[in-house]
């Protein structure tokens, strides 16, 4: 009775056994990445960054996120894990600060450096962020939309979230721009729409009511974008529009000219900086505390630029 | 009269039982030490604890759903009841500024409440368990955002929250094995349920209503109310997951919850109970619990990908189930 069963677990066993060498090669540093998601393409690109930096630096680097940005709690659970692997460095991209503070302070006390990328994380812990410079990114949406549309006029904001960090620096990088270097250049609403598509249309289409006259509008993120794109298409209007991040309905209003260009991330060089820091914190090498990771405008005229074409996504 | 329909179930189980314990609690062992051989940072305090804190939350839930399918029911809404508990220990907590005790009431009640709905759907309407919860994990995901806002709550006014379950007592006691007071609350709770099984009238009923709910009905029994009350019972454990990953956490999470049934379920079934109904051990289940979390946190000290971490557990739970089939079939 026992036997069938006792042979199927020895059996597991034995192949785990025989995996676990393959795993971590002898003596090379070892760097885990905590994302904040697996699945998508942002984060694939992300990923992809992070394996080049293993490569040319000579470390073992792995990657892992939950399944959605919900799983607080999964997120936890994988970063104990990693620990557990007494790792050189642990990069980490918070989905709640607070959740993990005890768990970085499990690590700072063991001497771990954690790098934080992406968004961030709200403590001290981290030597280093690695993440997009969204007021500067916001700055030079705001450059380009002043140059399309003549350096004057009227012009919008439809963004994603108001207290969010990327929300608040994209919007304030936009507007803050345009009052410096634009002042014939009026920003007549900023709304929220929560980066939901539907949300964005209606507000979008609000704005073009009460400002016939408006010249353009900046969406500060994928849902963002689109929204605007939708609410200006159903309204008939024919105006500026300015986005943010890729995904494939944004890329294609881009292509059809209803989206004049975009701001990209570079989801390719935060995985890269990431690591790239992670090493030399573990080497006791001395690493900038923000790490810009760099954007990028794209438009019609180069979307298929092999550079830009790298770190957008469908 | 009802003593007579129920006694032949207890004796079947026995028998089977205590031998599917003994392989399941077989398949654990090998499972740990094939992980400890395969890494050393495997067997060390501070991961054999972040697996236990990590069983905590699953482990509740199993129990919880364990008593659902010994009645031969299902309860998908779990994970998103246990979400919503923690929402309204939020609100109780944060939002209204009451004392801490008054919060964990809350979200049990409400775990109560919501279990004692679905029992009412499942035994009273007569809507088949597995469409009656699905519907009130939607309402209950739905519910958990309308109230919050989509914003999380978190706890930092209250005092001492987080203590419940990242705390430990055994640690003040022994530092050596600071085992977190998330798993000392999961033990408690097996342990409670454990004995609700065995030795009261509900749990009696627990196991003759997943053998022959029909034999029950016919000999006086109030099923429906008896269903309902497991139901309530079952919801007001998932109360419990709900402090526990609030505390965990230190935030209740609104959008958190969905395909934590699954994981619940998948523990109970690797525990060898049976979604047939009539069958099943809470120590199974406490067993189950704890292979899938030693599998999900050994094949990440071991750098297995995540594709293929999600791969091997599936795997494991047909190996587990189809083993446990294997054994019945020569038993009978």
């Amino acid at each position: 009775m026992f036997t069938r069963r006792t042979l199927l677990g020895a059996a597991a066993a034995l192949s785990l056994a025989a995996a676990a060498p393959m795993a971590q090669a002898e003596g090379k540093m070892y760097i885990p990445l905590i994302s904040k998601g697996f699945q998508h393409q942002f984060w694939q690109a992300v990923k992809a960054g992070a394996d080049k930096a293993g490569k040319d630096l000579g470390v073992d680097v792995s990657f892992e996120g939950p399944d959605n940005e919900s799983q607080v709690d999964k997120q936890i659970d994988m970063l104990a894990a990693a620990l557990a692997k007494k790792p050189a460095a642990i990069g980490f991209a918070a989905l709640d600060s607070q959740a993990a503070i005890p768990l970085l302070q499990q690590a700072k006390d063991a001497g771990i450096p954690v790098i934080a990328f992406d968004s961030g994380v709200d403590s001290d812990i981290p030597v280093a962020t690695a993440a997009t410079d969204n007021v500067a990114a916001a700055a030079l949406a705001a450059d380009k939309m002043a140059e399309l549309i003549g350096d004057e006029g009227k012009v919008a904001i439809v963004a994603h979230d108001q207290t969010s960090r990327t929300g608040v620096d994209r919007r304030d990088g936009f507007a803050n721009r345009m009052k410096e270097a634009h002042p014939k250049i009026q920003i007549v609403a900023i709304e929220y729409g929560g980066g939901d598509q539907l949300k964005s249309t209606e507000i979008t289409k609000a704005i073009l009511t009460a400002n016939p006259d408006i010249k353009g509008i900046f969406g500060t993120n994928e849902g963002s974008a689109i929204g605007v794109v939708n609410g200006v298409k159903e309204a008939g209007s024919h105006i500026v529009i300015v986005g943010y991040d890729s995904g494939k309905a944004q890329k294609d209003a881009i292509r059809d000219g209803t989206m004049a260009g975009a701001i990209t991330q570079n989801p390719v060089g935060i995985g890269y900086e990431t690591v790239k820091a992670a090493v030399a914190a573990a080497k006791g090498e001395p690493v900038e505390k923000k790490i810009d990771t760099g954007f990028y405008w794209y438009d019609k005229t180069n979307i298929d630029d092999p550079k830009i074409a790298a770190v957008l996504y469908d | 009269m009802t003593t007579t329909t129920a006694k032949p179930v207890p004796a079947a189980r026995k028998g089977g039982g205590a031998q599917q314990k003994l392989l399941a609690f077989a398949s654990l062992i090998v499972l740990v030490i094939g992980f400890s051989l395969a890494s050393p940072n495997f067997f060390q305090v501070a991961n054999i604890m972040a697996i236990l804190q990590a069983t905590s939350v699953n482990g509740v839930l199993a129990v919880g759903v364990t008593l659902i399918i010994i009645t031969g029911g299902i309860d998908l809404s779990i994970g998103t009841l246990m979400t919503f508990c923690s929402v309204m220990a939020g609100v109780v907590l944060t939002w209204w500024g009451m004392p801490l005790v008054l919060g964990v009431a809350a979200a049990i009640a409400t775990g109560a409440l919501c279990g004692l709905i679905s029992g009412t759907f499942v035994a009273r309407m007569k809507i088949p368990p597995f469409i009656a919860t699905l519907g009130m994990m939607l309402m209950l995901k739905g519910l958990s955002l309308i109230v919050t806002g989509t914003k999380p709550i978190y706890f930092n006014s209250t005092p001492g929250f987080t203590t419940i379950a990242q705390g430990s007592l055994i640690g003040a006691v022994i530092p050596e094995f600071p085992v977190p007071n998330g798993v000392l609350i999961l033990f408690l709770v097996a342990g409670a349920a454990a004995w609700v099984l065995s030795r009261t009238v509900l749990g009696r009923y627990t196991f003759a209503l997943g053998s022959n709910e029909e034999a029950v009905r016919l000999s006086g029994v109030n099923t429906a109310a008896w269903k309902m009350a497991i139901y309530a019972l079952s919801g007001a454990i998932c109360g419990i997951a709900g402090v526990l990953i609030a505390s965990r956490i230190n935030s209740a999470q609104p959008a958190l919850g969905l395909g934590y049934e699954l994981e619940a379920i998948a523990a109970v079934v690797i525990g060898g109970t049976s979604l047939a109904g009539g069958r099943g051990t809470i120590l199974g289940t406490l067993i189950g619990a704890l292979i899938m979390s030693v599998l999900t946190n050994g094949l990440r000290v071991l750098s297995v990908a995540p594709e293929w971490q999600t791969v091997v557990t599936g795997a494991i739970i047909i190996v587990a189930v189809y083993a446990d089939q294997l054994r019945r079939g020569r038993a009978a």
